[in-house]
């Protein structure tokens, strides 16, 4: 369990330098995005995330949705997910992970001209589902895929 | 800051096209501990990203510090054809921004 943790950190040290000088040039921290869900992003259960969102948590697991990962994550700090779906009318996708700290990871806000996937790689904690939701028309769609995070990349 | 975003676009049949985006960001999750100092670093993440195809938007992204760093993002967009202009707008909690534009090939 640890070494988990030892990798995590390890990974993050190259950036500490460049976030360090970041922050001290950048010391006037302009206004949040006024669009960007804060409540959302810090909930500590999957389900008021949901919520904060969607502002409902009914959901329908759909075949629609597909969550495609790696079965064994050997580093947690770069995960590969895509979300594919094939519902008309989708309006939004999101990525949520229940073990990590903060549930939900990303939140993306469809068009009609682009609405049948999108990958992006995420920080996992530990192991665990990686759940989509999915809102096309009034009702939230989901699916989930599970990521098994290890350190060592001879697991099977 | 440190390298440019880099932004590719391929069209396909029927004229969907393939974005890729790599921004290099450190996506600070506010959590982690600087080793020598023992100080709290400060979170420093990428909060929207906005694509726009032609000026008009398509996508937007929210993202929460859970998204790794220098964080990679792919989808695709229907209806496009060679010549296209996508664009792509990075904007983070700091207030610090990015925009990097492709021609669709």
């Amino acid at each position: 369990m640890d070494n988990n943790r030892r990798i995590f950190l390890r990974a993050g040290m190259a950036s500490a330098a460049a976030g360090m000088a970041v922050a001290a040039g950048l010391l006037t921290p302009r206004m949040v995005l006024a669009a960007w869900p804060k409540q959302a992003f810090e909930a500590t259960k999957v389900d008021d995330a949901i919520k904060a969102v969607y502002g409902s948590t009914a959901l329908e697991p759909s075949d629609k949705v597909t969550v495609k990962t790696p079965d064994i994550a050997e580093n947690g700090a770069v995960v590969s997910i895509t979300v594919r779906q094939k519902l008309p009318g989708a309006q939004s996708i999101s990525i949520l992970v229940p073990e990590n700290g903060s549930k939900l990871a990303a939140s993306y806000e469809l068009s009609k001209q682009c609405s049948s996937f999108i990958t992006c790689r995420i920080k996992m904690r530990k192991t665990s589902d990686v759940i989509a939701v999915v809102k096309a028309g009034d009702k939230l769609y989901s699916a989930k895929g599970r990521v098994k995070v290890t350190l060592g990349g001879c697991g099977g | 800051m440190a390298r440019k975003m880099k932004v590719r676009a391929f069209i396909k049949d029927g004229g969907i096209t393939v974005v890729k985006a790599l921004m290099f960001h450190p996506m600070e999750t506010g959590l982690r501990k600087d080793k020598k100092t023992g100080k709290t670093i400060p979170a420093h993440f990428i909060q929207e990203v906005d694509v726009q195809l032609n000026g008009n938007k398509v996508l937007t992204c929210l993202w929460g510090p859970v998204v790794s760093k220098n964080p990679f993002l792919s989808f695709d967009i229907s209806d496009t054809k060679a010549g296209d202009t996508v664009q792509l707008t990075w904007t983070d909690n700091t207030g610090a921004s990015e925009s990097a534009t492709a021609t669709i090939a």
